[in-house]
């Protein structure tokens, strides 16, 4: 499953100009694959740059440098209406706050059925009306919700709306961008669940953005970590959780709080300090042992080796 | 230990134009000095009604205490007026908000925030007040409190604002400290440390803390006293150890399950179904019910009283009854109250 590249992102750079001659440098080179089928999680406090990486590949801003491929083919760059039509039904993005991403003046018919009339894809009314009711079921909804509209559903219920959405043009990724960061804790695993099994069924492939990372590790099989616009480590997620080399993930790591009392009491929290970092030389992303990546020097690399084989 | 406050059977109700919201419906626990006791529940559950009742910040005049008394060293707080309730907010109660941009004032430089209760509840004048100011920034690890007192809070990060707060509800050194979800808005990194911070001053200051969240890893943080609440009642309440490694209350057990382990590699999470009740007409019987697979019949017609497990732990499921079915906790849920750290999580 994870030989086929469904997307692949070179030195992707978003900068934003901030006043006359201030440049924020949101994203700046990040590379990395995400294969067909899988999940990929990206996680970073706020200002780290995962949003908007995940908003730069769907095109929602288009990228200052680096290039991003998509089923071999750039996603950025002039493009025909036709082209940009197929891309947007392939790829689809869920909205982290339900409530400010669903038009309040939409029904949910309309909502759901817009990406369907937008690519053309159902005949006539009754077969429109027919496909947003089987999406409905699909993410656990009632035929009858179809004539509602957002104000009238709960959190949870609205996110299952965002996903009924993303869902209606059968694409192939999906970029969930902290689609659970809102919600209560017991409807956080069901709309877990639900994107778990959706992506058994449908062969989905998705990019999971948040800052929950325990959650993360859950639902993803590699990990990115991003910090201020880097991507400083990257790993199959069992991986990063056991061997994190850098500084950075090992701070991230040991900052969340676990449901377990006895482990907290135990917890010793690593505080990620910049300057102890090599400044020698521009740190460049290096593959430590096979599959997991950092951000480091030469010098750190060697030091992460000897590190990895030590354990 | 003293008991420094008390809350028996609490219950307000908010009046819509849609009818009467239940959102607490008798409400009971205590507060030790010293302590920290979590209240966890979901977003409707009533928890923060109830800390805004502590504090007499509920909004005039569409709600009311139906019933109950909030006892804090003795003195009845519900009926106190404006005036009275003033003297004790800010001072022997106050408060950390969850969103430090909404709780501060944006035209007002972070220093007069802070001096502000100084002056107003412990006579200072200017210069002493001042001085005090700068010591609190400095306790809550702001560097360079004396410039940092002349900005404002746009200039400060989330996590500096958060602090600011903390200065604030600590300036007084308040007997009861309560702090309304005061990490959900700010990074795991950040989080940690507003945690550690508020640890340590407790430790010096000895006062007490009601700590309002939802998020279990940071009850387990800091916790000593846990107490789970839902549809405007406490399900469950005991030591930590009670909550997470001895539940009983199938409530809390969704909580638990809900969340993965780093660890975990169940195909599915062990979600609750369903969504919390409508407060406007709780459901008759056990609120919990329609979203408990280990329902009993009984649940849809009585309500359950608190039973008791240990002198510490107390829950309110028909389950405890002796005639009940022995139930075992969904396996997930069995594992996780083994502990991370003997399941051999990440060092």
């Amino acid at each position: 499953m994870e030989n086929e590249k469904l997307l692949e992102v070179k030195n992707l750079q978003k900068h934003f100009k901030v006043g006359r001659n201030k440049v924020v440098k949101a994203v700046d080179g990040v590379t990395f694959d995400i294969y067909k089928g899988e999940t990929f999680g990206l996680v970073g406090e706020s200002g780290s740059g995962k949003s908007t990486t995940g908003r730069t590949i769907i095109r929602l801003y288009d990228a200052s440098g680096g290039e991003v491929k998509f089923n071999n083919e750039d996603v950025h760059g002039k493009k025909s209406k036709d082209e940009l039509l197929k891309f947007n039904r392939n790829m689809q993005m869920i909205f982290q706050d339900p409530s400010s991403s669903l038009n309040p003046r939409m029904t949910v018919m309309d909502i759901i059925a817009e990406g369907l009339d937008v690519h053309k894809l159902v005949k006539d009314e009754k077969e429109r009306k027919e496909r947003v009711e089987e999406l409905l079921e699909v993410v656990g909804l009632n035929r009858e919700h179809a004539s509602r509209f957002p104000h009238e559903f709960s959190g949870g219920q609205r996110q299952r709306i965002g996903i009924a959405r993303a869902l209606a043009v059968d694409p192939e990724f999906i970029i969930a961008d902290e689609p659970i960061s809102a919600l209560d804790v017991s409807i956080q695993a069901q709309v877990v669940n639900l994107l778990k099994k959706l992506q058994k069924e449908r062969g989905l492939t998705y990019l999971f953005i948040a800052h929950d990372l325990s959650m993360v590790k859950y639902i993803s099989d590699r990990i990115g970590v991003m910090y201020l616009g880097n991507m400083v480590e990257l790993a199959d997620s069992d991986e990063l959780y056991k061997n994190p080399l850098h500084p950075y993930t090992k701070s991230l790591l040991t900052a969340i709080p676990l449901p377990d009392p006895e482990y907290e009491r135990a917890r010793k929290r690593v505080s990620y300090d910049a300057s102890l970092l090599d400044t020698s030389e521009e740190p460049e992303f290096r593959e430590v042992s096979p599959r997991h990546w950092v951000r480091c020097t030469t010098k750190e690399f060697e030091q992460y080796k000897k590190q990895v084989k030590n354990k | 230990m003293s008991k420094l406050l008390e809350v028996k059977d609490l219950a307000i109700s908010f009046n819509t134009y849609n009818g009467e919201v239940q959102a607490v419906r008798g409400v009971s626990f205590d507060l030790n000095k010293g302590e920290t006791l979590a209240i966890v529940g979901e977003s409707g559950s009533g928890k923060s009604v109830t800390t805004s009742a502590l504090m007499g910040l509920l909004p005039k005049p569409q709600s009311i205490i139906k019933s109950g008394q909030i006892l804090f060293e003795g003195k009845d707080l519900v009926g106190k007026s404006n005036k009275e309730m003033q003297k004790i907010r800010g001072k022997e109660i106050s408060m950390v908000f969850q969103d430090p941009m909404s709780a501060l004032n944006p035209t007002m430089k972070v220093g007069n925030q802070i001096m502000e209760g100084l002056i107003k509840h412990q006579n200072m004048n200017r210069n002493d007040a001042k001085k005090k100011a700068i010591e609190l920034l400095d306790l809550v690890g702001i560097p360079n409190p004396e410039t940092r007192m002349t900005q404002f809070p746009h200039q400060f990060s989330g996590g500096m604002r958060q602090r600011v707060v903390v200065a604030i509800a600590l300036a007084c050194n308040p007997k009861v400290l309560i702090a309304d979800e005061p990490t959900t808005a700010l990074d795991v990194t950040i989080q940690a440390q507003i945690l550690e911070l508020m640890k340590d001053i407790q430790k010096e200051t000895e006062s007490a803390i009601v700590f309002i969240t939802h998020d279990l890893g940071v009850v387990a943080n800091v916790a000593d006293r846990v107490a789970v609440m839902y549809a405007g009642k406490i399900v469950e309440v005991g030591t930590v150890d009670d909550i997470f490694y001895n539940p009983k209350h199938p409530y809390t057990w969704g909580l638990l399950g809900s969340m993965p382990t780093p660890d975990s590699d169940e195909d599915e999470l062990f979600a609750i179904p369903g969504s919390p009740p409508n407060m406007l007409n709780p459901p008759k019987g056990d609120a919990f019910a329609p979203r408990n697979k280990f329902a009993l019949e009984i649940d849809g017609v009585m309500e359950p009283p608190m039973f008791k497990v240990s002198d510490t732990h107390y829950a309110a499921t028909w389950l405890l009854h002796e005639d009940a079915p022995k139930i075992e906790p969904p396996a997930s849920v069995k594992k996780r109250m083994q502990g991370i750290a003997k399941t051999g999580g990440n060092e």
